[in-house]
């Protein structure tokens, strides 16, 4: 158990060490460099521009040396030090991102869990089930392939624009009209607000998990010890309940692995209903050309897929008794 | 996500029938052909998506009002305009065809390159071993956390131009880890069989083994990994196309919809607008994830009395 968490965490240190890297590589290799174009949209006299570049590559010290440039970076990020928004100016970058991150947590984190266990229950119930299989699967088999933009755009008409009804609002974390307080009326604006960007996420999501069950649990009850089971004349739904314990292994280890994509679905959707989070902060920095809430960003995200990648696996250590003995290193 | 599913599943299952194939010529082939005729899933799946790529190959031809004249604005479906005007009073038809190209170009170059890379690297991964595979494994670990949509808009905000050529190619270069995977899993499981050793006793040299031994028989597989990784490069290239991070001149569906929900299409009612081209987008990954069930339950017959 210890090799296995070990070797997992000296995975996710890389993860972030490459990620950091990529953070910084990128804004030096691309041609056009952020100053020069921060300098463009001042529309300075060429003795006036030449300058103020030089000024400012000094004073972001993209004049020095590459390396001393990449520990500098390191030490600053050691620091907690992501700079200073653009966009946001003068905002450090990391109280911008701690302006918006509340939000983005409890949009994911119910949209995530609930659509695991949800979609997990639904495709375990259709499995071998005619009726519930006919219905369930081709709707899921939907879900997965829509896109998050389309799906949140066409939620957002139905029941938000009036295309069905006008029943939640289209766009915001609150209503404008509010200012935050612990009060019913400002919690009602949240929940109302929060439902559709979760609604999008879940769907889509649910319908992953419920294909996914379903296809183990079929091969679980094809496996020798459901026959063997079955032979000792078990009742059906006790069977059901080890092939669902033995079934739920993989999709751990696919709940790690779909962060990534529901994160960036987080995003789409966030832009789309306006909704105040780190997807739609993204999306402003990008707009706004500001690099460092930009780079900032991305290793936030990263971090906090790495960190949520590392409680499934103490979840999975916990769930399988074999990666605490260590007969497998999963 | 699905792509995760057939790997597992591909690994509950046990190897697909590959090796017994092996050897043996057109009856196996035949018996393929007979099983995927009557495989509903697959013919539909199938279907569908040949349908939408014939109407991208021909679809110009239909095109009455050219993408850049301009019509009377917020016209509904009609028989003059198919699927109505937009905002600009742009035919939307006209719009949705040249986009249902850029993507589906975009999708296929993202998958094909994705494929390739993730079967370059399975293949050395899983048959070297050892150091090698470590390392390899390592390196796909690593860009399998990473939140590709993320690390896209990281890229692509710093790149400010783009077309669909860089964005299939900056596609394939973060999504292949999926292929890699589950190339890597399957080259394992065949590098054992006594057919690889024979061919490595008779001096047969590695590149040559894997090309001719182990690829061949996996090839169904290797069709299965490419569906899925054509179909997740288009759902990406939409969200990134969404986010106006895709191709800077020129239309696909996600900038359809980056447009239709910048100008207001939600409030004004403008469905039409919208809906076309996520519809589309559904329908050919819908019809290319049904596919591969159809084709796994054709190339596996563990699955087929199912």
């Amino acid at each position: 158990m210890r090799r296995y968490l070990v070797r997992k965490l000296i995975i996710y240190i890389l993860t972030f060490f490459v990620a950091a890297t990529i953070d910084w590589i990128l804004p030096r290799l691309v041609s056009g460099n952020p100053i020069s174009i921060l300098l463009s949209k001042m529309s300075l006299q060429p003795g006036t521009y030449n300058a103020t570049y030089k000024l400012y590559m000094n004073a972001f010290g993209f004049n020095r040396p590459w390396w001393k440039q990449y520990l500098t970076f390191w030490t600053a990020l050691f620091h907690g030090n992501l700079g200073i928004s653009i966009y946001q100016f003068p905002k450090p970058v990391t109280s911008v991102i701690a302006d918006y991150v509340l939000f983005t947590l409890a949009l994911l984190i119910p949209a995530i869990l609930l659509a695991y266990f949800a979609g997990n229950r639904v495709g375990a119930m259709a499995a071998r089930r005619k009726l519930l299989d006919n219905s369930v699967l081709p709707v899921s088999y939907l879900l997965t392939a829509t896109a998050y933009p389309w799906l949140a755009l066409l939620l957002a008409f139905l029941f938000a624009a009036g295309g069905i009804g006008h029943f939640f609002p289209i766009s915001g974390g609150f209503s404008y009209g509010l200012l935050p307080s612990w009060n019913w009326t400002f919690i009602w604006s949240l929940v109302t607000h929060w439902f559709l960007p979760f609604l999008t996420l879940f769907l889509v999501a649910f319908g992953g998990w419920a294909i996914g069950m379903r296809n183990l649990i079929i091969y679980e009850l094809e496996s020798d010890y459901t026959h063997y089971l079955e032979a000792l004349g078990a009742p059906t739904r006790l069977v059901r309940r080890y092939a669902y314990r033995n079934a739920v292994l993989p999709q751990l280890t696919g709940l790690a692995l779909s962060l990534g994509m529901v994160v960036g679905g987080a995003v789409v959707t966030e832009v789309t209903f306006a909704y105040p989070g780190l997807g739609y902060l993204v999306f402003q920095a990008v707009g706004n050309n500001d690099y460092f809430l930009l780079q900032g960003i991305f290793l936030f995200i990263i971090a906090g897929v790495l960190i949520a990648n590392f409680v499934i696996d103490i979840v999975y250590v916990i769930v399988d008794p074999r990666t605490r003995v260590g007969i497998s290193g999963a | 996500m699905t792509v995760l599913k057939t790997d597992e599943a591909a690994e509950k299952a046990g190897a697909p029938d590959a090796a017994v194939s092996a050897g043996s010529g057109k009856p196996r082939r035949f018996e393929f052909l007979y099983f995927a005729l009557r495989n509903k899933k697959l013919l539909l799946g199938l279907s569908v998506v040949v349908l939408f790529v014939l109407f991208a190959v021909f679809g110009p031809l239909f095109v009455q009002h050219p993408m850049l004249n301009y019509y009377i604005p917020f016209r509904p479906p009609s028989s003059s305009f198919w699927f109505g005007t937009n905002y600009f009073g742009q035919d939307v038809f006209s719009e949705f065809v040249s986009g249902l190209r850029e993507s589906l170009l975009v999708g296929l170059l993202g998958g094909c390159g994705a494929t390739v890379i993730g079967m370059t690297l399975g293949f050395v991964s899983g048959y070297k071993g050892g150091l090698i595979d470590e390392a390899l494994n390592v390196l796909c670990n690593i860009f399998l956390t990473m939140p590709v949509l993320v690390l896209l808009i990281l890229v692509a905000g710093f790149l400010h131009h783009t077309s669909g050529l860089i964005e299939g190619i900056l596609i394939a270069c973060t999504t292949w880890t999926w292929s890699m995977r589950a190339i890597r899993a399957q080259t394992f499981s065949l590098v054992s069989r006594d057919f690889v050793g024979l061919a490595r006793l008779s001096g047969e040299k590695s590149r040559q083994i894997i090309m001719r031994e182990i690829a061949p028989n996996m090839s169904s597989y290797l069709l299965l990994v490419f569906i899925l990784s054509f179909g997740g490069a288009i759902l990406t290239a939409a969200s990134l196309d969404y986010l106006g991070l895709g191709p800077t001149n020129g239309m696909s569906l996600g900038i359809m919809m980056q447009q239709a929900s910048d100008w207001n299409s939600l409030q004004l009612h403008l469905w039409w607008w919208f809906v076309p081209p996520g519809a589309a987008i559904t329908c050919i990954v819908g019809g290319l994830y049904l596919a591969n069930v159809g084709l796994d339950e054709v190339f596996n017959p563990k699955l087929r009395e199912l």
